[in-house]
């Protein structure tokens, strides 16, 4: 399967990507990692007429402590993400998430700013970045401006994103000691989740969704719960309380709404609630 | 058009490439390195795989225009020029690794991959490893007798 036509430029910086971006208005998309953008255009679901490919801008490939915080530049490959040594001190979740992403091929070439900017609720760095109360940083041509996750996702691969911006910086809290969890359900070992949990639990909770709704979603029910003090299991009953989770091959509405709720115990109680 | 200048197995290419054309496509129509074969054409059955700078890619799911400055590894490119075969190759010899064949230059490339990442495997790592290549004759079980058979010529296998 070939992708239709298109042009393909490189830029050298966030800053020319986004007078790229300017100039070729609509048409253009940018190319990170390609591994979801190429996939849809193979299928001839996306057919950008120009590609700007910043695969190879410098300097967004760092991961850093910033204070109270790990910054991440946004092209950060997967594989990059579950071998750091210092998320896994820090940001356990996140390091741990990523190696859940789709297989050792998929995780050498996908990056962390492509999977939060393409915006799919069935991926999982995603529900990770949103459990965690993260930032993202988006560059613009007035410069750059932060996003809180909790703010990034308006609907089904729509984000906060204008179409004149570059995604470049990641920042989440360092929760090091904290409770966590990542529960992912799905048939095959390289599938997307059916059903996905990322939990945090540090004082404040965090409780994110994969594949429950249109964006990945903060279970708020299961967070004031856990909060006021409920159990596990009484707290995760509320797990699917205002999703409207997809129909698919794999797996109805109901089934979904169940398996969230399974999920979100078994998140809390590994979390330690 | 887009110029691309790649090492491929050790040599240099340099090439007019349309943007659209696809690594796979490149190796294999370009440079008539036949061997990296297409499976499923959707990045999910690992046939395609290939070194890309010594990780594993799924040459199906990358620009020929993407890999412009990389080093890549093919099937090709892994027995000495002498005839020796790779480890690894070696391995699936011994090991009755294979069936059809159609899967296995993307599994081999994977698995260099894998044992050069991984220090220390175990059979639950090398099936977890193998999650992105598929075997459509079900062969696995030899698959992956032969990484842990590669992996213990390396003393780097952890018995689980
Ligand atoms: C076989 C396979 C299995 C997979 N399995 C999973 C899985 O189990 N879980 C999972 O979560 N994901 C999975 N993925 C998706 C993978 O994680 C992708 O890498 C990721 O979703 C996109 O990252 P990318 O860098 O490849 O983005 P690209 O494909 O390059 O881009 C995706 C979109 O984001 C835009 N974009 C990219 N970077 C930026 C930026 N910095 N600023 C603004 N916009 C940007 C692009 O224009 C495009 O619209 C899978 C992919 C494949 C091919
Ligand atoms: S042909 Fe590339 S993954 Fe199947
Ligand atoms: S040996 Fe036939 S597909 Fe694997």
């Amino acid at each position: 399967m070939i992708p239709a036509a298109f042009d393909y430029v490189r830029a050298g910086s966030a800053e020319e990507a986004v007078s790229l971006l300017i100039e070729h208005g609509d048409e253009a998309k940018l190319l990170a990692g390609g591994h979801s953008l190429l996939p849809l255009m193979k299928l001839r679901l996306a057919t950008p007429s120009v590609l700007i490919d910043v695969g190879r801008v410098p300097d967004l490939s760092y991961i850093e402590e910033r204070g109270d915080e790990i910054a991440i530049g946004s092209l950060v490959r997967h594989h990059e993400l579950e071998t750091s040594e210092l998320l896994h001190a820090q940001v356990p979740l996140l390091a741990h998430t990523a190696h859940q992403v789709g297989d050792p091929q998929v995780r050498h070439r996908g990056t962390l700013g492509g999977t939060l900017a393409h915006g799919d609720p069935a991926s999982d760095l995603p529900a990770a970045v949103l459990a965690l109360g993260g930032t993202l940083v988006a560059q613009g041509p007035n410069g750059r401006r932060d996003i809180a996750a909790t703010d990034f996702f308006e609907g089904f691969l729509e984000t906060a994103l204008a179409p004149d911006e570059m995604l470049v910086e990641i920042r989440v809290p360092k929760v090091p000691g904290a409770g966590w969890s990542f529960q992912k359900f799905n048939r095959r070992a390289q599938d997307w989740a059916i059903v996905g949990v990322a939990a945090v639990t540090n004082g404040t909770t965090g409780i994110a969704l994969v594949n429950m709704g249109s964006t990945p979603l903060r279970a708020t029910a299961v967070e004031a719960a856990v909060q006021s003090g409920a159990s596990a299991t009484d707290a995760a009953a509320l797990a699917a309380e205002g999703t409207e989770p997809p129909t698919d091959l794999n797996a109805s509405p109901e089934y979904r709404r169940h398996l969230a709720t399974v999920l979100v115990r078994r998140a809390l109680e590994e979390a330690g609630k | 058009m887009v110029q691309i200048a790649v090492q491929v197995n050790g040599a240099g290419h340099a090439n007019d490439v349309e943007p659209r054309l696809l690594l796979v496509q490149y190796l294999r129509e370009t440079l008539g390195l036949t061997g990296t074969n297409i499976g499923c054409d959707t990045s999910s059955c690992g046939a395609c795989t290939v070194l890309l700078d010594g990780q594993s890619v799924k040459s199906c799911t990358l620009l020929a225009a993407q890999a412009d400055g990389t080093s890549i590894t093919t099937i090709e490119g892994l027995a000495d020029p002498d005839g020796t075969l790779h480890p690894v190759q070696e391995a699936f010899r011994e090991n009755h690794a294979l069936q059809c064949g159609y899967c296995t230059p993307g599994m081999v490339m994977a698995i260099v991959s894998l044992l050069d990442e991984e220090p220390e495997l175990d059979e639950a790592r090398v099936r977890e490893g193998l999650e992105g290549n598929l075997c459509r004759c079900t062969g696995d079980h030899n698959i992956v007798k032969a990484v842990l058979a590669g992996a213990a010529d390396r003393g780097t296998l952890v018995q689980s």
